[in-house]
């Protein structure tokens, strides 16, 4: 099984919330402060989209092989 | 995130907006950089004024931030005196098609080899969202409260007639092809524009009834459509939505090429 | 380069000496009476593998030189009033980044599209403060052909050794007439470049200095250089910093102000003299044609001469001892009164300065100046 590790870069992200929207299946999510958080990363598809999307080079998706 | 080495991590966070979409034509462009394998040291980023001509100032390549609209002739000037070097020029559509309107045209009539990327959001975001030559008509600015009364430039047709030999338009909310115009721009012989639709979710967002960054961004997942697609498309289906894609790319002798020749011709 | 005797015209000579001055790029755009400049160039620069680029206008000339200028090139564009008027903006922008260039400015009647065939000395505040802010200014004002030679490569020296636009201020007439030229390359003076890092590491754009002047790589030389035209950081990056932002600004006029006793270059005739007449370009010509009649006649007159062959920067101290004998100081100029502000603000206070205008696109003729001189000589 592929594990994917999303990684945020907190003093980049400004918390726009574009990430959360584009997620096809809502691994992100914000905190009543707007702070976003990682809510489920074991349904990560690896698909990249909140790293392309995000305006502020803050998430990173970084796919681990799946040998480990 | 890739082509990370090609930004400047000191000046990171940028000044832009939560949730403008400048820093994904940044993040594209990178990784276009990136794909391409050019090292940093190859690439000089020039830019007028504006937001989205920040850019350059974010990149950890050699670079400089002229006056607003005047990018293209320093651009023209540093490729004639560092030819080997890609210079790439950032822009948004209120420097590049008002002030800077008569050096784009020229540019893209000399051919000149340079990569010119339009950051189109459709607004004056830096002193506070007035309307630009791309503000569609009817939607609102600080400078046209009852909606603009003037129609915006087709920036494509504009830079055909003008002369440019590689032209084509994306959005933000499509990355992968974005990563692949750039990366065709940034390799083509001759004057090579991509204009990148975003959003300005605090000027032109607020003042047309956009909800939120991202709200604006599925906007534009629905209402652009490929050049493929839009070929199946009837007139009337097309005649409300953008269309992206490759429009122009053509081999025609650059100037970088042609004053080559001029030199070898006199200095025989 | 060969020995040169022969009959030239001031364009000429301008476009041969920035040749000798290693002019790499020249970027301009057509107009009366700059036009001739370009063209010589147009021809020359080609040959030997130099860029001639004519522009769409003046606002993309001036900023195309402080970009090739930036990226290593010796650089330089012709001009007249209008198109003077339209490149400040760019001008500004080379004094903040600190860009060596070369205008030549050659003086038409103004204002607007004005008189564009006819001689005028009207644009001389316009080189001081054309543009906006406090910034420096170097003005440079030949009285020859053969100054249009030598001042053109010594602008190029003093742009480089000073890393600022430097504006040869000339007119249409001593632009468009033919005169005899003598170039000896062996008397030309040493070619300045600027300095240019060698180490990449801890570098910074605007880091380094030698006696106020930054050591900048060139853009294409991959150090990482960051230019900008907003008040900046030592990295090149924008700052709105108090204390950042005034020592920029303060060191940029300072690096040429306290340079003003080097740069500053006069030449005196009768210094002694108790009627000086200050001038500078064309108008020295008539004020040299009127003390040569003068001495023929048999000295009549006490007249003597300080020609400005730099209009700025100024060293108060070099025109007030080339003028302190005086007892009435005349400026002839053809404008409304420009430098004469100038000369009333350094000496006004002891001895009287009075104006000899001419406006409308003619010359002061020798005879004109003679009976302005007279007039004042049987007053005193």
């Amino acid at each position: 099984m592929k594990k994917n590790k999303i990684k945020i870069h907190k003093l980049r992200c400004k918390s726009c919330g574009i990430c959360v929207s584009f997620c096809p299946k809502k691994v992100l999510a914000q905190d009543e402060s707007q702070r976003l958080y990682v809510l489920d990363p074991s349904e990560c598809i690896g698909c990249n989209i909140c790293s392309q999307v995000c305006p502020d080079f803050a998430i990173e998706v970084i796919q681990e092989n799946e040998e480990n | 995130m890739q082509g990370e080495q090609y930004l400047n991590p000191k000046r990171i966070p940028t000044i832009w907006c939560p949730g403008c979409g400048n820093g994904i034509v940044v993040h594209a462009m990178m990784t276009a950089l990136d794909k391409l394998s050019v090292p940093s040291e190859d690439v000089i980023f020039v830019s007028g004024i504006g937001c989205s001509s920040r850019t350059a100032t974010y990149a950890a390549c050699d670079n400089i931030h002229t006056l607003h609209g005047r990018a293209l002739p320093v651009a023209t000037a540093i490729k004639l005196v560092r030819p080997d070097k890609k210079v790439i020029v950032m822009s948004g559509d209120g420097d590049s098609l008002a002030i800077g309107g008569n050096h784009l045209i020229h540019a893209a009539r000399r051919n000149i080899d340079l990569t010119l990327i339009i950051f189109n959001n459709s607004i004056y975001g830096m002193t506070g969202g007035q309307v630009s030559p791309l503000t569609p008509s009817g939607k609102r600015g600080t400078t046209a409260p009852y909606g603009s009364i003037e129609e915006q430039f087709d920036t494509v047709k504009l830079l055909e007639g003008a002369g440019a030999s590689y032209i084509a338009r994306s959005g933000v909310s499509f990355f992968q092809p974005t990563v692949k115009y750039m990366k065709n721009a940034v390799s083509h012989n001759g004057f090579a524009v991509v204009e990148v639709i975003t959003q300005c979710p605090i000027y032109y967002g607020r003042m047309n009834k956009h909800k939120s960054p991202a709200e604006m961004m599925q906007w534009q997942k629905e209402n652009m459509v490929s050049l493929e697609k839009a070929e199946k498309m009837t007139e009337e289906e097309r005649s409300s939505k953008i269309l992206m894609g490759e429009f122009v790319c053509k081999e025609k002798p650059s100037y970088i090429e042609k004053r080559a020749s001029m030199f070898k011709e006199l200095c025989k | 380069m060969k020995k040169i005797k022969d009959i030239w015209q001031g364009a000429e000579a301008c476009a041969y000496g920035a040749m000798k001055a290693g002019l790499d790029f020249f970027a301009g755009y057509p107009i009366t009476p700059s036009t001739e400049i370009a063209e010589y160039l147009s021809a020359m620069m080609p040959k030997k593998g130099k860029t001639f680029i004519q522009m769409e206008d003046e606002i993309a000339s001036i900023v195309a030189l402080a970009g090739a200028s930036m990226a290593g090139a010796k650089a330089m564009t012709s001009t007249s009033g209008p198109g003077y008027s339209l490149m400040q903006e760019g001008i500004g922008y080379a004094c903040m980044v600190e860009a060596p260039l070369v205008v030549c400015n050659v003086m038409r009647g103004g204002p607007s599209t004005g008189l564009p065939t006819k001689v005028s000395q009207g644009d001389v505040m316009q080189s001081r403060w054309g543009t906006h802010g406090d910034h420096p200014a170097i003005a440079i004002s030949p009285s020859s052909v053969q100054e249009m030679y030598s001042m053109t490569i010594e602008a190029f020296n003093l742009a480089e050794q000073y890393r600022t636009p430097v504006t040869l201020l000339t007119d249409e007439t001593i632009t468009h007439m033919r005169e005899k030229i003598e170039i000896d390359p062996d008397k030309d003076p040493p070619l300045v470049r600027r300095l240019c890092p060698t180490c990449r590491e801890n570098y910074l754009p605007y880091g380094t200095f030698v006696d106020d002047v930054p050591v900048i790589a060139n853009l294409g030389d991959g150090y990482g250089t960051s230019v900008t035209g907003l008040s900046h950081h030592d990295d090149g990056f924008q700052t709105a910093d108090y204390s950042i932002s005034r020592a920029l600004i303060e060191r940029l006029s300072r690096k040429v102000e306290k340079h003003s006793k080097e740069i500053f270059d006069i030449e005196v005739w009768n210094e002694k003299a108790s009627i000086m007449l200050v001038c500078y370009g064309i108008t020295s010509r008539s004020v040299k044609a009127l003390l040569a009649r003068n001495k023929e006649c048999g000295g009549g007159l006490d007249i003597g001469m300080v020609r400005l062959k730099t209009l700025f920067p100024i060293h108060e101290e070099t025109l007030w001892n080339s003028l302190a004998h005086a007892k009435h100081i005349m400026v002839p100029e053809l404008n409304l009164g420009q430098i004469v502000h100038e000369v009333k603000r350094i000496v006004g206070h002891q001895i009287p300065v009075s104006l000899i205008s001419k406006t409308g696109g003619e010359l002061i003729n020798p005879d004109e100046l003679c009976e302005e001189v007279v007039k004042i000589n049987h007053a005193r």
